[in-house]
């Protein structure tokens, strides 16, 4: 018994209470590379009459998607010819393995049938190949020849259910179209999808026009035309095609906005040499000014909740980006970098306002944060200027001229786009040389 | 009278070979070398920053110049976290070789192995590995660990033993996870998204499962970003299985939690 009691007590001098700690690794570093993503061809109903098999739409659709999500950066599409499964079965019900196989990450599928009245269904689903779920499906019925916009539709749903931010496809661009001599240029404002499809001329090209801006709902449009020679900001219902003259100012009126309920216009009125911020309400007409220095102050824009306001002025000796309330008080200077500031412009996040930079004789688009801090060049060249922010707030399209050469010809003015990174930047195609454009809300979410 | 000087005899006979087992250190058996700890041996020239034992009451009490090598040495762990895609390239190697030469006295590097680093200090005072205990315990309380039982004479004064992998070994599974995971590039860069995973490997370090620790969070309204970080998280996982891991040391790794936080990249 005393040996038992000596030998527990000697085998507890030996025991450790020891606990046990899973091990922990911080995974604080990935890839920024474009998601690999497999669109198959859509599935088309056999009980759709011949007219709509002619569209050939169950191609169309998914390489409109393919086109959309590779050009935001954020997606690698996967050549078609390496798809295994046929469209119906990867629709119903897809083999993992087969996608996986080709290192495709998420997979989107369709299907196209026929809805009452000449009315299509398309639904679409997506998938995560690699852990072999489904990540969301949806239908739109819609008529065959708006197959385009399901389509933006379709691609902006993969884009937040992948990114957690809102897509920009369903959108729209306004811009100035410019065709002509140099000397003599014909500038009508134009409007297009964001994908470059579509134009549309609004005016006739008989004034100069220049920043058009859309309205919130994207049913309107403020622009400064010359009519008459003389530069004022005009009102314009796209729906309608009818303008208005934007409040009755004594002299010349330039770079309007809208705010963020579309129930205002801000904009510049110059007199005297001094320019100073004005708004006006659009339904009541009453104007206020909400500036009052004798340098140049310009280029308003609102913050989205439409407290703030911020726009650039001289009033430092150089061209500076501000910010103020949207009463006009609390003028606080943001840039403080070298060079001089024009074009602010606020996301529609809020986070951050996008700028025009010269420095050097390089122009520059560049972000900073609304505090001013921050500051972020993403993109150097010859001549460009006025960013414009997809509805997402991730996305800047801007115009870039480039020099022409000793016999002055080239040089035009085109849409570039670039996103936040200041990696992804891209062409857009127009039919004309164009400048200054603007980008629409989401079409859908009005 | 004899029977209790007979018992008082075996009574101390008894409490000498004990204490000359348990508490060597008195009878001068202890040799310097003797401390070196396995681990130490398993890392060998590969790994920046070696893997230091607990301290033991009378190396703490040694000169403030010893001190200063824990906090010399502390910097360099950092290195990898800063730069984690960078599994100790052989020319950082060097340079912190030859730091940590220049500092150090060679022939003390022994002593070295014995101090605490800040490293493990953390390891035990972090609340989220005191949850990951708790959880461990429900299933695995029954494991034993098989470090050496000089180890285990160390971890007395501590009662408990944290289980660290190299910073070679990390960061090797640091490096193959970082390129299998997409961050979604969309996410805001001020929210706060940590996603833990909880995997079970096997000993060929093929995955058995995988688990979000907060999977009530996935479901909740209000919490997209959370959710498109998990999901890339668990593809990254997935993508990554089989894991290449260590030959050694099964136990070790067997259970993980990979915390997956992409605030640094997505700053830009």
């Amino acid at each position: 018994m005393k040996y038992k009691i000596i030998k527990i007590f000697v085998l507890f001098l030996f025991i450790t209470t020891k606990s046990y700690a899973v091990v922990s690794v911080d995974i604080t570093r990935g890839n920024l590379d474009p998601l690999p993503t497999a669109i198959s061809d859509f599935y088309l109903d056999s009980k759709l009459g011949e007219n709509i098999k002619k569209l050939e739409l169950e191609k169309k659709i998914p390489e409109m998607i393919k086109n959309n999500l590779s050009r935001s950066g954020l997606f690698f599409s996967l050549e078609k010819k390496s798809f295994i499964q046929k469209p119906e079965v990867a629709h119903n019900k897809p083999r993992f393995e087969d996608w996986a196989f080709i290192k495709a990450q998420v997979l989107v599928t369709g299907k196209i049938s026929l809805e009452k009245e000449g009315k299509l269904r398309v639904e679409f689903k997506l998938w995560d190949v690699v852990s072999a779920t489904e990540l969301s499906a949806l239908a739109f019925y819609t008529t065959p020849d708006n197959w385009r916009r399901v389509s933006h539709m379709i691609s902006d749903k993969v884009y937040e259910r992948l990114t957690g931010e809102k897509g920009y496809f369903d959108s729209r661009i306004i811009y100035v179209s410019e065709t002509g001599p140099k000397v003599d240029k014909k500038k009508r404002l134009a409007v297009m999808d964001q994908d470059g499809y579509g134009v549309k001329y609004l005016t006739l090209g008989n004034e100069l026009v220049l920043t058009p801006r859309f309205s919130p709902t994207n049913q309107y449009v403020t622009y400064m035309s010359y009519f008459k020679n003389m530069p004022r900001v005009y009102l314009l219902n796209i729906e309608k095609g009818t303008q208005e003259l934007v409040g009755d100012f004594p002299g010349m009126t330039f770079a309007p906005r809208f705010s963020p309920d579309g129930k205002k216009i801000i904009m510049s009125f110059a007199q005297e040499g001094n320019s100073e911020i004005y708004s006006m309400d659009i339904k009541t007409r009453v104007v206020e000014k909400l500036t009052d220095h004798p340098s140049i102050d310009t280029s308003p824009s609102y913050s989205p909740d439409g407290s703030y306001i911020c726009f650039n002025s001289d009033r430092s000796g150089f061209q500076q980006i501000y910010t103020m309330k949207s009463d006009g008080t609390n003028v606080k200077r943001i840039s403080f970098g070298e060079g001089l500031y024009g074009t602010p412009v606020w996301s529609p996040r809020g986070d951050l306002i996008a700028f025009t930079k010269l420095y050097r004789n390089k122009f520059y688009i560049g972000v900073m944060r609304a505090d001013g801090s921050g500051e972020r060049l993403l993109t150097e060249n010859f001549y460009q200027e006025a960013p414009s922010w997809a509805p997402n707030g991730r996305v800047l399209i801007f115009y870039r001229e480039t020099a022409s050469d000793k016999d002055g010809k080239g040089g035009g003015a085109k849409l570039w786009s670039i996103d936040l990174t200041g990696y992804n930047e891209r062409l857009v195609n127009t039919p004309t040389d164009a400048s200054d454009p603007s980008w629409s809300g989401l079409l859908s979410s009005k | 009278m004899q029977k209790s000087l007979r018992t008082s005899f075996i009574a101390h006979f008894i409490i000498i070979i004990l204490s000359s087992i348990a508490l060597p250190f008195l009878l001068g058996k202890v040799e310097a070398p003797l401390m070196i700890s396995v681990d130490l041996v398993q890392i060998g020239e590969k790994t920046n920053i070696p893997y230091a034992p607990k301290v033991s009451d009378g190396q703490k009490s040694e000169k403030k110049v010893k001190e200063r090598v824990v906090t010399e040495q502390a910097p360099p762990k950092i290195v990898p976290k800063e730069k984690p895609d960078a599994v100790p390239m052989p020319e950082n190697i060097k340079k912190i070789k030859e730091l940590l030469e220049k500092r150090q006295n060679p022939v003390k590097v022994e002593d070295l192995t014995k101090q605490t680093s800040e490293f493990e200090k953390k390891e035990i005072f972090d609340p989220n590995k005191i949850s990951a205990l708790i959880d461990k315990s429900k299933k695995d309380s029954a494991e034993v660990n098989n470090k050496t039982s000089l180890e285990a004479t160390q971890s007395q004064q501590k009662n408990i033993v944290t289980s660290k992998l190299t910073i070679t070994q990390e960061d090797a599974i640091k490096a193959q996870i970082f390129k299998c995971w997409n961050i979604p590039i969309g996410l805001p860069y001020n929210e706060n998204l940590t996603v833990r995973i909880k995997i079970k490997l096997n000993p060929d370090g093929s995955l058995v499962s995988s688990e979000i620790m907060d999977q009530a969070r996935m479901n909740t309204a209000g919490q997209t970003y959370y959710k498109i970080l998990a999901e890339s998280a668990l593809r990254a996982v997935k993508l990554c299985n089989p894991l290449k891991v260590p030959s050694t040391g099964y136990e070790k790794w067997k259970d993980m939690q990979l915390n997956f936080d992409a605030k640094e990249m997505l700053k830009g």
